[in-house]
């Protein structure tokens, strides 16, 4: 305990310094991945080898090859190029959905774990019910309410993850809450508010950023399964989720359309996971 | 006058603690779960934007344009859009009592009927995989974990990768290899037992990865415990001490972990059944939302509320058989 809070309890700029001087190498590859698909986020030209939406019918369904590194879908489209393409609306979808759940997350446990009693009860039961209904279900639930769209999409993601983040944060927020720094705090007379903000929020603040970069690759996983069943994004853009639903009827003739967006998917998440889980050992003070 | 209030606290612990009080409780809290899923189900019903009843139409004739008030009316009267709230609220608790989950916008039947029929291969592909799933985490955990070598660490990749890729990604690159490729399974399987081992696998693999990780991480934790080095002392065998000792041990937070885990089995049965074309709720849940066939998705958010409830149940009684320190908690 002494080390989490000598740990937590130091300047986050240092802390962070820290870290990055002894990063392990399965870290530091992953952190590569997470670069290069920023970049192919923010400046798809660098990376792309062809126009993403160039159609050229006499090189369509073709396996990867020197010309074309991951093959070409139906309409001779280059695959890697709009996998590169995709990667801006997929990120932007996975951080959008993560900002929206946690959010809701952060209000709905910190407002059940501070206020405590009935309050809390009200509350837990409320993410209790939801947690009750599949991720995908409520996501379902959403779509079939607003519609196929990129917003819903976010919307969906986001409200269907919230409940298993929102039971997190509770715990994590109840565990602060007890710890005997509170209790000094408390005996000191620090108002409720001033131990919130000063010992309790920016403590279970740490956590909290291991828990959303994985939520990030979570979120794209989400939302790729949705575009995936066809009720995501329309066709034309290539984000990941239509990727995969435009390759879903080809699987047999042309494996690559729908392992190779499935890949990227995986990749990002994957690297995200590790990320988030060294963040999490360190931040925590584990081992 | 505080001896007091403590001893009728405890007396009302130890009432607490009765096994059907406590199982009474339990249900209680079940059906309250229940009771506001559907609560949800209603409300989603009610917040679609637009006229209900237009919408309504829409679905049913596939149209587009406007309908004529008459038929507004019509649809109005016979689903009771133009009572109050509540009585709608009221009637539709009713009919949930009565087992009536109301009619597919789309498919003109009653929606209980289409999901019971679908049910049935969904649920047995969830339990086939959960089975799977344990048996593949309990032999790794037994044989590999809590040994520092390179199998133990491939391991715990292995596991970290499963549980984090999409099932839909798993379950194509199963299909592929060994539908397309090698041909050892068809492509579409139906509902023939041969056909269930690919997407049982894909939904299995992941649910390893989560289960495998869970109870590794308690295995080692339980391996340093004073109980295990006794044993050893008495002379057991290595893995005689794993199975006998420490496997029980693992296993209790994997049990918590089976009734959490449905969710996650009914969100990778739905997009794994889409994969393999298979027969289930699957293909009718997204084929009702690209549709918006309401009450077929708000009747399964009901179905599926009530089978997390009726499995958490399940959960807590498992866990005190196997661990009877636990006291109805």
């Amino acid at each position: 305990m002494s080390m989490f809070a000598e740990v937590t309890m130091s300047r986050p700029l240092k802390e962070v310094l820290a870290i990055v001087r002894h990063v392990p190498f399965r870290v530091a590859v992953c952190l590569i991945i997470i670069g290069l698909f920023a970049l192919a986020a923010m400046a798809p030209k660098v990376l792309q080898t062809h126009d993403p939406l160039a159609i050229d019918l006499r090189s369509s369904l073709q396996s990867p090859s020197i010309e074309h590194w991951l093959g070409t879908d139906q309409l001779g489209r280059d695959l890697y190029s709009r996998v590169v393409e995709g990667a801006g609306q997929s990120l932007a979808i996975g951080l959008g959905a993560t900002a929206l759940s946690m959010s809701i997350a952060i209000v709905f446990g910190a407002a059940a774990a501070l206020s405590g009693g009935v309050f809390d009860s009200i509350l837990s039961r409320i993410v209790d019910v939801l947690f009750a209904i599949p991720t995908l279900l409520l996501a379902l639930v959403f779509v079939t309410v607003f519609g196929p769209s990129v917003l819903t999409e976010v919307i969906a993601v986001g409200i269907g993850t919230a409940p298993g983040y929102a039971r997190m944060i509770r715990g994590q927020m109840l565990s602060i809450k007890g710890t005997g720094y509170v209790e000094a705090a408390k005996v000191l007379g620090h108002p409720f508010s001033r131990i919130v903000w000063r010992h309790i929020l920016p403590n279970a603040m740490n956590p909290l950023t291991a828990m959303m970069t994985i939520g990030v690759g979570q979120a794209i996983i989400w939302a790729s399964g949705l575009a995936f069943l066809g009720l995501g994004v329309a066709p034309p853009a290539p984000e990941w989720g239509a990727l995969l639903n435009a390759g879903r009827n080809y699987v047999i003739y042309a494996w690559w359309l729908e392992i190779i967006p499935g890949l990227a998917v995986s990749a990002f998440a994957l690297s995200v996971t590790i990320v988030g889980r060294h963040l999490q050992d360190r931040l925590e003070g584990k081992r | 006058m505080t001896l007091i209030l403590t001893t009728r606290n405890d007396a009302v612990k130890t009432i607490a603690n009765h096994p059907i009080i406590w199982f009474a409780r339990r249900i209680l809290s079940g059906v309250a779960v229940v009771w506001a899923a559907a609560t949800f189900a209603f409300a989603i019903q009610c917040v679609l934007p637009g006229d209900r009843a237009q919408i309504i139409i829409n679905v049913t004739s596939g149209n587009v344009g406007p309908a004529s008030s008459a038929e507004l009316a019509a649809i109005n009267a016979k689903y009771g859009f133009d009572q109050p709230l509540a009585v709608q609220y009221g009637k539709y608790i009713l009919r949930i009592l009565h087992g009536d989950l109301g009619e597919s916008y789309q498919q003109h039947r009653p929606v209980a009927g289409i999901i019971a029929e679908q049910i049935g291969p969904t649920i047995i592909l969830a339990i086939a995989a959960l089975l799977i799933a344990w048996i593949i985490a309990i032999l790794t955990t037994l044989f590999i974990a809590g040994r520092d070598n390179i199998w133990s660490k491939l391991l715990n990749d292995t596991q970290v990768f499963l549980a984090t890729v999409p099932p839909y990604w798993l379950a194509t690159i199963l299909l592929v290899v060994f539908a397309v490729k090698l041909r050892i399974f068809p492509v579409i399987g139906g509902n023939s037992p041969i056909g269930l081992v690919l997407p049982t696998l894909a939904l299995a693999l992941e649910l390893s990865g989560f289960f495998g990780q869970v109870v590794q991480n308690e295995f080692t934790r339980v391996l340093e415990q004073p109980f295990v080095t006794s044993a050893r002392a008495r002379g057991m065998s290595d893995f005689g001490v794993r199975l006998r000792h420490v496997l029980r041990h693992a296993a209790l937070p994997g049990i918590t972990l089976s009734g959490w885990a449905l969710g996650k089995l009914l969100s990778g049965a739905i997009l794994i059944e889409v994969v393999f074309a298979r027969q289930g709720l699957g293909g009718v849940l997204v084929a009702a939302t690209s549709s918006r066939d309401v009450p077929i998705v708000s009747g399964a958010v009901l179905i599926s509320a009530g089978l997390f409830v009726v499995a958490s149940v399940i959960v807590d009684l498992t866990y005190r058989v196997v661990d009877p320190r636990i006291k109805l908690t």
